[in-house]
């Protein structure tokens, strides 16, 4: 229980303009656990997410990642340290193959800026982008442009590539948004997967879903901490039910 | 071998099929001083596509760079009587710093911001020039660029020879696109298009997009720079135009009559471009009108451009492969 935490926040804040999206929240995430964060709509998730990524820096507090104050770093130094986000609305590279996908998003641990090697010698991100590809299961649609992919094959491609940064943490803001019911099905099997070798932290919807197979779950109300714990104790938790089950 | 083969073969090495058409267009032309003019334009349209095509950043500014290579090429000739060959690299390393002001000050801002930044700083520095009259000539331009005659390995080649002239511009152009092509064909070529599809994911890849988008904005600017330096010598003078907004312009036409997305597309606008103007203009003063129908059919009906069109279709029929064009 009392292994450090890959990332912590503490007392983190973030206001636009009067309105107070996070007030004050302070948690911390052990390495190699499945959480999620759950919360009615408006509670603050999807800004939690986007100061965790490096995305949006808080109006106050911390951000703590392996014991390091990385609050102040730019977006891309985030992704460098090992945090990576797949993200809510599909956001990949449209007119690029889905290869080219995977392999720039892998690239960036070889080779960021060298201007006269062949990218046929990145050899290391071309194989990585083809097993990813293998791992979600597009091996077939390698060479196709991005476009002409189906929504949930898209969806797909967006988690090969926040794991070709070979992340520490990943975060996952609702990986499982506008899918099929065996489409989620085999997205919850893959994350359960994912958890097993890092951290995961999962923004979603669908409350079922995460209580079968998340470790820890963690409620936001109006930009506040409002409980946290194991699937069972949040739902027997009072205030939980108040604001959140209660209304289901 | 069927056509599917022949073609792939020729995408493959597209730099050496780009630079053997090159080497018999003047033959195809109706004078040689026109293809002189195409070559460079040509080159011009090819750099300020990196800028343009490959990174998805519209700058308006791109006049610059070809007027401070030809400026600078011209002053160290003129003025400190440079020999013609380390001139050009004083025009380019020249046209390099300027693209790395214009850079640092305009890719912090995206989309209409940055054409409006970058056309802003391009019109600086036409006035700096404009008024600097005893480097410049101020409105007359530049004058006194005089390369008569070329020397190497004991050979003399005639640079007032206009078909000589072609050939020697001719090196210097195969040199680049071949770097060019090189840096498109490398990891970092990959990013550059990653930017132009999505910056906040390629952010979260972890690249420094601040960073790239200065490098090839830089490089963009040395490859005009190059452009604008040889125009120096074909012209024998700088005209003060080249530095105009209107010249910045033209290389947005040129990329998108060719074709923006496709590395040999700028050439092939450069091309249209300046003969349709050699031919309309011994006809009417009104080519300006003529240009701006021609535009506008081709934003219209052929948004990928003459060249961007014509490889679609290839792709389409499945005679080339899609990543190839």
């Amino acid at each position: 229980m009392s292994a450090p935490p890959l990332i912590e926040v503490r007392n983190l804040s973030r206001h636009f303009g009067l309105f107070k999206a996070l007030s004050n929240v302070s948690v911390s995430f052990a390495p190699n656990q499945l959480t999620a964060i759950i919360g009615p709509n408006g509670a603050g998730k999807s800004t939690f997410f986007n100061v965790l990524s490096g995305a949006m820096p808080p109006t106050n507090g911390q951000v703590l990642f392996e014991g390091q104050d990385i609050t102040a770093l730019q977006p891309h130094a985030y992704a460098r340290r090992g945090i990576a986000k797949s993200f809510q609305i599909t956001n990949v590279f449209k007119q690029l193959s889905v290869h080219e996908n995977v392999r720039v998003a892998a690239q960036m641990r070889y080779s960021r800026y060298a201007l006269f090697k062949p990218r046929s010698q990145i050899g290391e991100a071309i194989d990585e982008a083809d097993a990813l590809l293998e791992r979600v299961g597009l091996t077939a649609l390698r060479n196709k442009t991005v476009a002409d992919l189906a929504h949930g094959q898209q969806r797909s491609l967006e988690i090969a590539m926040a794991l070709a940064a070979k992340p520490k943490l990943l975060l996952m803001d609702e990986p499982t948004a506008g899918m099929s019911p065996e489409e989620t099905a085999s997205m919850m099997e893959l994350i359960t997967a994912l958890a097993k070798e890092r951290t995961v932290i999962l923004v979603e919807h669908k409350m079922k879903l995460v209580m079968g197979i998340c470790e820890r779950l963690i409620v936001l109300h109006h930009g506040e901490f409002l409980a946290q714990g194991t699937a069972d104790e949040i739902r027997n938790n009072d205030e939980v039910r108040r604001v959140y089950l209660g209304q289901g | 071998m069927n056509l599917p083969a022949i073609v792939n073969g020729i995408a493959r090495h597209r730099v050496a099929a780009v630079l053997l058409f090159l080497l018999v267009f003047p033959l195809v032309m109706p004078y040689e001083a026109l293809a002189v003019n195409i070559l460079i334009f040509g080159l011009f349209a090819v750099g300020f596509n990196l800028v343009f095509g490959y990174t998805g950043m519209l700058s308006f500014g791109h006049a610059a760079f070809l007027g401070v290579g030809g400026y600078l090429t011209g002053i160290a000739m003129v003025h400190f009587g440079i020999h013609w060959l380390p001139a050009i690299a004083v025009g380019v390393l020249a046209s390099l710093l300027a693209g790395l002001i214009v850079g640092y000050l305009a890719i912090r801002t995206r989309g209409i911001y940055f054409s409006m930044v970058t056309l802003a700083l391009g019109q600086v520095i036409y006035y700096i020039f404009y008024k600097a009259e005893r480097w410049t000539g101020g409105e007359n331009g530049l004058r006194g660029i005089r390369v008569e005659a070329i020397e190497l390995f004991g050979f003399r080649l005639d640079f007032l020879n206009p078909i000589t002239k072609y050939y020697i511009i001719w090196v210097f152009v195969a040199l680049a696109l071949w770097v060019v092509s090189r840096i498109l064909a490398s990891p970092f070529g990959a990013v550059i298009e990653a930017i132009r599809e999505n910056e906040k994911r390629t952010v979260a890849c972890g690249y420094d997009v601040a960073r790239a988008k200065l490098l090839i904005f830089v490089i963009s600017a040395g490859v005009c720079g190059l452009a604008g330096a040889l125009r120096a010598l074909h012209l024998s003078v700088v005209p003060v135009d080249s530095l105009h907004y209107l010249q910045s312009g033209q290389a947005v036409m040129m990329c998108l009559l060719g074709g923006m997305g496709s590395f040999f597309g700028p050439f092939v606008g450069a091309a249209v471009f300046l003969y349709l103007e050699d031919i309309v203009t011994t006809m009417t003063k009104h080519w300006m009108a003529v240009v701006g129908l021609l535009f506008m059919g081709l934003v219209l009906f052929f948004p990928r451009g003459i060249w961007g069109s014509f490889l679609h279709k290839l792709v389409q029929r499945g005679i080339l492969h899609g990543e190839r064009a």
